[in-house]
């Protein structure tokens, strides 16, 4: 959000004469090219298989229409404006991209199928497959959201001790070293066999990989806390517990996010090889399922669907860092 | 009205610290040092860089061990760190992620004594007028601010003694010489004994009962000075003058020196 209004201040700190222009070819552009985007899916003969298209054409129907509403509604309302000046080259590089990936799959097979799948394809799949999709993404999301949890609820607390006590860190250092930098997903074969349901074997995959960038991260936190705000705090008549738990904490939270972000790829990628190899549900398994009967266009709507899922994950941890963090100054957004 | 603490006394006593001792890095920071310090007086230690200014509040605070010789408050031996003896550092230190009223009231919370308080942390804010500012973050505020706001920090528990590491150190000249007014009343008001290191002489007059001149290489204290000026005094009068050559002869700044330096 700063960035865009970033941008769009120097826009309008651009002359007036070619702002004008800019801002009133650029929507009739984007128009334009969505124009051509149906005039390509009716006229142009399909050369690949093309499955029902509907869903596509009623899709990009309804978005032209919004999209026309806001450029409509814009000269009236200036927030609307800035940020239709904002988003629209934006918007016009994906129809370029969308133009040239129809021409070049469905009406042209210059990619070739089923391994390059039209944008209508994956959409129609995105509309048809819709219950089994969602569910899997929830499925997803439920596994993410245990094991992330558990990683973390052990993750922070090794970490911070680690920080803390010499003598507890001396202890965990080995284990931190031999057994950290193994990929999660190594164990597998062992993590199968040793857990009662492959379920609880993924949870336990997806903890693991969480649990190893939280420690690193909140021990180096902690570890890392300038010295003078303990000393302060003794001098104010703060106990052990008060230096860990209000000064020591707090001031290690910034780099606990930046753990948990670094948790959370290690985690995504523990998740859908989990359930690739383990849990028959998920994300994970959909792709591999729909990769095994060549169904690329499913591969494709999964892909697009975990996409969202996992931006929606780390855009809702950067949210809360930024409601925990108000106190920091500059901090980066998402 | 804000309670007036009890002064403390704080006796030094034949005081040695040797960092890192019986290694090659060994080094006497300070070397049998005495000092006693009335209740209720402000004393300032004054010296160069490195004559062991800061090692000797932090002792008294009790973030350090003497080697050898005693250190005592009220006749009780100081064994660490204790909301008695109250410390502020040239860097404010306040704690980034507290509102500037969190941070004045760090000591109550500190010692779990917070809830039902609000008034008294008002008053604090109130004393060292960072009215308006209760609700803001330290990066939002300025140098002088932030300062205040770690004096209010550490007057909150009353203590006995308050201990002041060159406070005003990272301040511009005006900020500083307003800061040291407000020093100044507030300890009247509050009537705690205060040790403030310094290396800036006018300042050590300006604010000092006493100066104790310190020298480097083992640190020492040199001489003990009384500063016998009335309150308020003026930074141009005449005997704060004569009182400022009289310290930079004991740092050895010959006279011709000082001459050439005033013309
Ligand atoms: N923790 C420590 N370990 C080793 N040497 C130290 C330590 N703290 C201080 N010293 C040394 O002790 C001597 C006195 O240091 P101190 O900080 O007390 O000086 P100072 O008078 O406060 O100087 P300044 O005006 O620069 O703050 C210096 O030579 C310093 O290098
Ligand atoms: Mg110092």
């Amino acid at each position: 959000m700063s960035l865009s209004k970033g941008i769009v201040a120097r826009n309008l700190a651009l002359p007036r004469l070619r702002s004008l222009k800019l801002a009133s070819l650029q929507p009739a552009i984007s128009l334009l090219l969505i124009a051509l985007l149906i005039l390509v899916h009716k006229i142009l003969p399909n050369v690949q298989p093309s499955g029902n298209t509907t869903n596509f054409v009623d899709l990009v129907y309804v978005l032209a229409g919004l999209y026309a509403a806001w450029w409509i509604a814009s000269s009236f309302v200036g927030s609307l404006k800035a940020r239709l000046e904002y988003a629209t080259p934006i918007i016009i590089a994906v129809l370029v991209f969308l133009n040239a990936w129809e021409l070049l799959t469905l009406k042209s097979n210059i990619f070739p199928a089923p391994y390059f799948p039209s944008i209508s394809k994956i959409i129609g799949v995105l509309f048809s497959d819709w219950q089994l999709l969602g569910l899997s993404a929830l499925y997803s999301l439920r596994l993410l959201i245990l094991g992330f949890t558990c990683g973390a609820a052990v993750g922070i607390p090794t970490g911070i001790a680690m920080g803390w006590s010499q003598r507890f860190s001396y202890w965990m250092t080995p284990i931190l070293r031999t057994v950290g930098p193994i990929p999660a997903t190594a164990w597998i074969p062992i993590v199968l066999v040793a857990f009662p349901s492959s379920f609880w074997a993924s949870v336990f995959l997806v903890a693991l990989g969480t649990w190893f960038a939280m420690t690193i991260m909140s021990w180096s936190g902690v570890a890392n806390v300038d010295n003078a705000y303990f000393e302060v705090g003794k001098t104010l008549g703060a106990g052990n517990w008060y230096l860990l738990s209000r000064i020591a904490l707090p001031a290690a939270l910034p780099i606990i996010f930046i753990g948990s972000f670094k948790a959370l790829s290690v985690s995504f990628v523990a998740l859908v090889v989990a359930e690739m190899l383990g849990v028959r549900a998920g994300l994970g398994w959909y792709i591999q399922w729909a990769y095994g009967w060549a169904q690329y266009q499913n591969v494709y709507a999964a892909l697009i669907v975990m996409g969202l899922l996992f931006s929606g994950v780390i855009s809702f941890v950067f949210y809360i860092r930024d409601r925990v963090l108000v106190w920091q100054k500059g901090l980066i957004k998402w | 009205m804000v309670e007036i603490a009890e002064a403390g006394r704080v006796s030094i006593r034949g005081v040695t610290k040797i960092f890192n001792p019986g290694t090659e890095s060994e080094l006497t920071a300070l070397d049998r040092v005495s000092l006693e310090v009335e209740p209720g007086s402000f004393i300032s230690l004054l010296g160069p860089s490195g004559c062991g200014k800061s090692t000797l509040l932090r002792l008294v605070a009790g973030l350090e061990q003497a080697t050898s010789g005693s250190l005592t408050l009220d006749g009780e031996e100081i064994r660490g760190p204790n909301y008695l003896r109250g410390l502020v550092f040239q860097d404010p230190t306040l704690f980034p992620w507290k509102t500037i009223s969190q941070n004045i009231a760090t000591g109550l919370d500190a010692r779990g004594i917070l809830a039902g308080k609000k008034d008294k942390v008002d008053e604090y804010i109130n004393l060292v007028g960072l009215k308006g500012f209760e609700n803001v973050y330290p990066h939002q505020v300025s140098g002088g601010m932030a300062q205040r706001a770690a004096l209010a920090r550490a007057l909150i528990n009353h203590p006995k003694v308050l201990l002041m590491d060159e406070p005003l150190g990272a301040l511009d000249a005006f900020t500083r010489m307003r800061m040291q007014t407000e020093i100044l009343q507030i300890w009247e008001s509050r009537g705690t004994t205060a040790l403030f290191v310094t290396h800036d002489i006018d300042e050590a007059i300006f604010l000092s009962d006493r100066i104790a001149v310190m020298t480097p290489r083992p640190g020492k204290i040199k001489e003990l000075i009384e500063v016998p000026l009335g309150r308020p005094r003026a930074r141009n009068h005449p005997d704060f003058i004569r009182m400022r050559n009289k310290i930079l002869q004991i740092f050895d700044f010959s006279e011709e020196h000082l001459l050439s330096y005033y013309i």
